[in-house]
């Protein structure tokens, strides 16, 4: 009996440690859109996990915000205009294309470019390089060499 | 001497983009309501909760509203300069008690001194929200017409006080409404 108390309590304390929390739907459209924009957007607090991710008390705030949006029918884009106008696009984890992102978009595809072309560009410079060096007296030293490893 | 000047150059553009790296807080996000006008609210003070203040109330006026909360340590730290900026009565100090307890927060300000002109209470956080607000302590400077001017994320310091809080007050004084 005592064991079986102590695997309860075990248990019970661990369903208060995950603080799970209750969210009440009208219907699974609106937990999807819920859900999906809880991993969209950025815990300002904790700036690399998102407001589902996050423990702290804006991003607790911040789901309550979005779920009590939710239920009042407003769509994902009306949920996001919102919070963009207060956070800035710092909020969303996929930051919107635009010229102050540019960068941001295309850097890495700049970055393949750049090393694209030096690749290119050195192996090209290699290959003339190996056939230029040689000049027809050393050929002929080479040769010369070859054979004598073959007598040997 | 190319073979050493290439990569000498390049170490040049690293370490520069490094060293500007170094002075970048990225704490601080920029704020999307600077020279936009402040949320509205309309909320409860703090020592007489059933009288409530609207930003209306501040038209015409050079506010700052100051976020803070009895819980948070960088608010004591920056509660000095705060009494001090007080002193000078150049504009109204709003202060956004942020999820705290009325009681804790009324102790808190009998024991450090109250530079605020007035407190509300935002017990959920929903003040907060609207204005962006995602660290406490912060500090939002609002301008005769009812326009975020200015904001400051974390603790004021007396340097930020001197350089640039009170140059702008200055300016907003004068300014039309």
């Amino acid at each position: 009996m005592k064991y079986f108390a102590a695997v309860y309590l075990l248990f019970a304390s661990l369903a208060v440690l995950a603080g799970v929390e209750y969210r009440e739907f009208a219907n699974p459209r609106q937990q999807e859109i819920y859900e999906t924009l809880i991993k969209e957007l950025r815990c300002l607090v904790c700036q690399n996990q998102t407001i589902a991710d996050s423990n702290a008390d804006l991003a607790a705030d911040l789901r309550r915000q979005v779920h009590e949006m939710v239920q009042q029918g407003k769509s994902k884009e009306d949920i996001i205009r919102f919070l963009t106008d207060r956070y800035g696009d710092f909020v969303l984890y996929n930051p919107p294309f635009k010229p102050l992102t540019l960068l941001l978009w295309l850097g890495p595809l700049l970055f393949l470019s750049i090393g694209l072309i030096s690749v290119f560009v050195i192996i090209r410079r290699k290959k003339t390089q190996a056939v230029a060096v040689l000049s027809a007296e050393q050929h002929e030293k080479i040769r010369s060499l070859l054979e004598e490893g073959d007598q040997s | 001497m190319l073979k050493y000047i290439v990569p000498f150059i390049l170490f040049i553009i690293l370490a520069v983009l490094l060293a500007v790296g170094l002075t970048l807080k990225p704490g601080d996000i920029p704020s999307p309501f600077i020279n936009k006008p402040a949320p509205a609210f309309f909320a409860p003070k703090l020592d007489a909760p059933d009288v409530k203040l609207a930003t209306v109330d501040l038209k015409g006026k050079v506010w700052l509203l100051n976020v803070w909360a009895s819980w948070c340590a960088s608010c004591r730290a920056e509660h000095p300069v705060l009494n001090q900026l007080a002193q000078q009565k150049l504009a109204v100090i709003v202060g956004l008690n942020y999820k705290d307890d009325p009681d804790d927060a009324k102790n808190w300000l009998a024991r450090l001194g109250n530079p605020y002109t007035v407190s509300i209470m935002d017990r959920e956080g929903r003040i907060g929200i609207d204005w962006g607000v995602y660290g406490v302590p912060e500090t939002f400077v609002v301008d005769k017409k009812g326009i975020i001017r200015h904001k400051h994320t974390g603790p004021v310091t007396s340097e930020d006080v001197q350089k640039t809080l009170l140059p702008l007050i200055a300016q907003l004084l004068v300014e039309n409404s």
